[in-house]
């Protein structure tokens, strides 16, 4: 066979270099036992849908009734849609150019970025101008952009927490830039602590690096947590003195599961911390529709919303999101749903409220089955699912497991989760694939399971769990928990 | 509860402490925040490591910020794309205008030529798969007796087909980041029935629309500058754009305008000889077929020896296909790149070809969707791979843009209850697009000093103007290019918006415009009847 025109050796180094552990080994192996025949219970990616997740029906009947207008002259649809259904439909046509086949602006529909602007004036307490929204196909793809617009070359890093969730680790090495890692502090709840922030830093120009960048996820992916007020200032100032663009992953700010620390935007924390740092520090904040109770994964919805960066880098980022036209329709419209959704006193709003309640209570309740089940295990230890769709225990795996692994040329928690998913059928993400600090070693299951499914799942996980322990825990030098 | 938990994860940790030690670092330098010379890296890494200056106040400079123009990608500053460009402002600013302010200009609408963008201008969507689409999205209805009522009972069928295919019947989850397998499988079978070839669903990848794909590919492609790509010229600004974005360098070759666009290999080879001797390395060869913006329709004959030189050369051919539905004259046919190769017995081992199809053009013209996928052949399965894992990154394409594109190439076949009215919105389609073609290219034909190739398919007129020398020097005077000068003249004067020439690289020296051939059939009138009477008074200002 001739050399082929791209082999492995001639393709993009940076091609080479990413990683994403989401779809990755452990993926690729439940999907084989998928299709002997096995049971698998994927709880490797957050996606409610796939877990059996029921669509939030009147988003579903406006989006279906946009696809075929034709329904709406035919006096038969009112048999099978709500009138305010027929009526949202009209609305969201009549802010396309064509209806849902027609390319829209590269930005979005500016009606739709009216309606977000309007929903984070809502949240925030403060105006957020359309023309600073764009909407994009889901949110990875407005963090790519933005990541892409950053990254000038290896010399340019972007702080991110470890564990992270590795689109960010996997674009910037798309990108060729450097990721500079912050530790997330896993005795203090997953806690950001600037200490650690400027450490991070520091280190980073000793090795040349120019900082350009900091992301945050709030709540946090895959560690659960929910960021204080207090810390969000502290971040906020430390960007500001830094001088970094602050990218705010906020996807998951419906899911929040306990009172104390409710979702608070990094926009809102910034405005109210007044002039000048609100009218300078740049901030790009990230929101999709595939995530919170609507779980719409599939749709590939989301926006990102900047706050002062210049007009002219807009104008550059508008132009790049032009080169692929426009982001798709329909997932633009359930943007609009979701920031827009029904009202008091609308036909749908008793049915929407049911079901978007049912859908966060019973995320509330699995977030607690979770953790407390996790706890529940020999060398397992796990903080609380405070917000987002993930619990992200901590595996203690003893010495002979690690030697095991090794010979078995895996990486200890690699080793650890295929046993699981090959015992049990539950698929996690190993540790390793978000970052976790050298010897600790952990696994990522989502809380998605149905809420029935859980005790048993997490029956499984222990008896696994024990069988593992016993297996390879010889009791010297342990102090059990 | 969390403290009890953080303690014992305290417990645990208390090995690896000294690692991730929080002693605070009393000092910490501060960025040098002005990044403004042109010489980055070098520069601003000198800088960095002289300076260390312990006070943040300079970031009250706005701008020394961190996303500036100085400070942004430089390659994100290079790459244009003029089919959203500065025209296309403009029109949307005349637009506001007319709105806030009827009457204000000499017409009462802005036409958009500029782009291919069907349903904006009024082309209705093909019936079927808009039912189909309706009930993938609203499943809830589907086994519900008054939806007969109102759908084809086809419809039903095939989306109950379509959710079947999905695992949990699950529209609104993240597929296989390849895209759903059952649809893939169906449009290996679509891809088979229109070769007689075999196709196979793990070489498709269903994209975001064909934009992401050919990204995609660039991203494989291009290690630096040192890489190149040969693009035609004319050319869609999405591969210049996805080129600069990528850091590769574009090779051009020149299609021969005289002979209706025509792919020469002897311009081929002096272009991929030139390049070589730059120093830089062709990686693929970029054939869009049928032409954007030249819209013609390259023969079987002609293909055969673009298949042959990239074996030879050992490049990857990309074929962007995407207006394979899309022919207008009776004398040609479209042929893909993969039927042709395999006719020649060419397998994999022979030649890494990419296609790429895309649900935005043909006779459905979804733009809106983003749909569309890429056929990937004759790479080697680490390859593959890789370009899996890139997918996975971005998750999955849009669920509705997956099934369109499984539609398009599985449309209703004769005996469905659906068929008729399908083929006659498809033939209508079509035909219109044909009929609007030859009238668009006589009446441009027909000014003084424009030559316009027919167009054969795609959906674009790319007249050359042969424009006055005065012109010309009026149009440098303002720092404009000339037929930039003269589409911002024909949309001041008639709100029609087409793209000039420069935006997708012509012989030096020439100048042309694209024109989309997409206003619905009864404005083509008005269209033909503004555009001449527009220029012919443009050339009454500036004829020599």
């Amino acid at each position: 066979m001739s050399a082929k025109a791209l082999d492995y050796d001639s393709l993009n180094e940076n091609v080479k270099k990413v990683q994403y552990a989401v779809r990755g080994e452990l993926y690729l192996r439940a999907s084989e036992l998928q299709k002997e025949g096995k049971k698998i219970i994927f709880t490797n990616v957050g996606n409610p849908h796939a877990l059996g997740q029921r669509p939030l029906t009147f988003p579903r009947q406006v989006v279906a009734l946009c696809q075929a207008p034709f329904l709406l002259d035919d006096p038969n649809a009112g048999l099978i849609f709500p009138a305010d259904a027929i009526a949202r439909a009209k609305h969201y046509l009549s802010l396309t150019s064509g209806g849902l086949g027609a390319y829209s602006d590269s930005r979005g529909l500016p009606g739709i970025r009216k309606e977000v602007a309007e929903f984070i004036e809502r949240r925030d307490g403060y105006p957020s101008d359309p023309e600073l929204i764009f909407l994009t196909d889901g949110a990875s793809k407005g963090v790519m952009q933005i990541l892409n617009t950053v990254i000038r070359g290896p010399q340019d890093g972007i702080l991110v927490p470890v564990p992270q969730y590795p689109l960010y680790s996997a674009a910037i090495s798309l990108f060729g830039g450097s990721l500079v890692p912050y530790y997330l502090e896993e005795t203090a709840n997953w806690g950001l602590d600037v200490h650690n922030l400027r450490e991070s830093v520091a280190q980073a120009r000793s090795k040349g690096i120019i900082v350009r960048a900091m992301v945050i996820i709030n709540p946090g992916n895959p560690t659960g947590q929910c960021l204080s007020v207090a810390n969000l200032k502290e971040i906020l100032r430390f960007c500001y003195q830094e001088n970094l663009v602050l990218l705010g992953d906020e996807v998951y700010q419906q899911n929040i599961y306990q009172d104390e620390r409710p979702f608070i935007s990094s926009r809102k924390v910034l405005l109210d911390m007044g002039p000048p740092i609100s009218k300078e520090l740049q901030l790009v904040s990230f929101h999709t529709v595939s995530k919170g109770y609507w779980g719409e994964c599939g749709q590939r919805g989301g926006y990102f919303e900047m706050t002062n960066i210049p007009p002219q880098s807009v104008d550059e980022i508008y132009k790049v999101a032009s080169i692929s036209l426009s982001p798709n329709v329909p997932g633009q419209i359930f943007l609009g749903l979701m920031v827009n959704p029904p009202k008091p006193g609308d036909i749908s709003y008793e049915q929407f409220v049911r079901e978007s309640k049912g859908i966060l209570e019973s995320l509330r309740k699995r977030a607690r089955i979770m953790t407390d089940g996790f706890n529940s295990c020999r060398n397992v230890v796990c903080n609380f699912t405070e917000g987002a769709m993930y619990s992200f225990p901590q595996i203690r795996l003893p010495p002979k497991a690690i030697e095991a692994a090794k010979r078995a040329g895996k990486v200890p928690d690699v080793f650890y989760c295929l046993k699981l998913l090959e015992a049990t059928g539950i698929s996690t993400v190993p540790g390793s694939g978000f970052g976790q600090k050298d010897g600790v070693f952990h696994l990522r299951t989502t809380i998605l399971p149905a809420e029935e499914d859980m005790p048993a799942i997490m029956a499984s996980f222990k008896k696994f769990n024990d069988e593992f322990m016993e297996q390879y825990e010889d009791y010297r030098g342990y102090s059990r928990m | 509860m969390r403290r009890s938990v953080a303690d014992k994860a305290r417990k645990l940790l208390l090995v690896k402490t000294a690692t991730s030690s929080s002693s605070s670092v009393s000092q910490h330098p501060s960025l040098p925040l002005s990044l403004s010379s042109s010489s980055w890296p070098q520069s601003a890494i000198r800088f960095l490591t002289s300076l260390n200056s312990p006070s943040p106040s300079s970031s009250s400079d706005s701008m020394t910020s961190s996303l500036t123009l100085e400070t942004i990608n430089p390659k994100v500053l290079k790459c244009e794309y003029a089919v959203r460009g500065e025209i296309v402002t403009l029109a949307q600013q005349l637009q506001e205008e007319l709105k806030v302010n009827p009457g204000s200009h000499p017409f009462d609408e802005i036409l958009y030529c500029n782009i291919g963008n069907p349903q904006s201008l009024g082309q209705q969507a093909i019936t079927f798969f808009r039912e189909v689409l309706a009930l993938c999205d609203h499943p809830a209805i589907l086994d519900k007796s008054e939806t007969q009522g109102i759908f084809s009972a086809d419809a039903i069928e095939r989306a109950w087909q379509i959710l079947d295919q999905i695992p949990g019947r699950a529209t609104g989850a993240y597929s296989h980041s390849q895209g759903i397998k059952g649809l893939r499988d169906t449009i290996a079978a679509g891809i088979e029935a229109r070769d007689g070839f075999p196709a196979d669903p793990n070489d498709i990848f269903l994209t975001d629309g064909a934009s992401p794909a050919v990204h995609m590919m660039m991203q494989l492609l291009i290690r630096s500058e040192n890489d190149g790509i040969l693009c035609p010229i004319p050319q869609y600004p999405l591969y210049s754009a996805s080129i600069a974005l990528h850091g590769g360098t574009l090779v051009p070759y020149y299609l021969d305008e005289a002979t209706g666009w025509g792919l020469e290999i002897s311009e081929l080879k002096k272009q991929l000889e030139a390049a070589k001797s730059k120093g830089i390395t062709v990686r693929a060869l970029v054939v869009i077929n049928p032409g954007n913006p030249t819209g013609q329709v390259l023969a079987e004959g002609n293909q055969r020896e673009i298949v042959k030189f990239c074996k030879e050369e050992s490049l990857v051919l990309l074929a962007d296909e995407v207006y394979q539905e899309n022919i207008y004259v009776p004398d040609k046919q479209f042929h893909s790149f993969k039927k042709i190769s395999r006719t020649m017995g060419y397998g994999d081992n022979d030649i890494s070809l990419v296609s790429f199809q895309s649900v935005s053009k043909g006779y459905y013209g979804e733009c809106g969707k983003r749909g569309g996928y890429m056929e990937v052949t004759g790479f080697s399965p680490e390859i593959r791979e890789q370009i899996y894992k890139v997918a996975s990154v971005n998750l999955c394409s849009n669920i509705s843009g997956q099934i369109l594109a499984s539609l398009v190439m599985s449309p209703p076949k004769v005996g469905d209850e659906s068929y008729e009215s399908y083929s006659a919105e498809k033939d209508g389609i079509l035909s219109s697009l044909a009929r609007r073609a030859m009238t668009l290219e006589d009446a441009l034909n027909s000014l003084e000093g424009v030559t316009c190739n027919r167009a054969e398919g795609a959906m674009y007129l790319f007249p050359r103007i042969h424009l006055p020398l005065k012109a010309i020097k009026t149009a440098e005077a303002e720092k404009t290019a000339p037929d930039a000068f003269y589409c911002r003249r024909l949309l001041n004067a008639t709100g029609i918006v087409v793209v000039p020439g420069s935006g997708f690289g012509q012989v030096p020296g020439t100048w042309h415009f694209r024109c989309t051939i997409l206003p619905q059939e009864d404005k083509i009138p008005a269209v033909v009847s503004r555009l001449t009477d527009f220029h012919k008074g443009f050339m009454d200002e500036f004829r020599n």
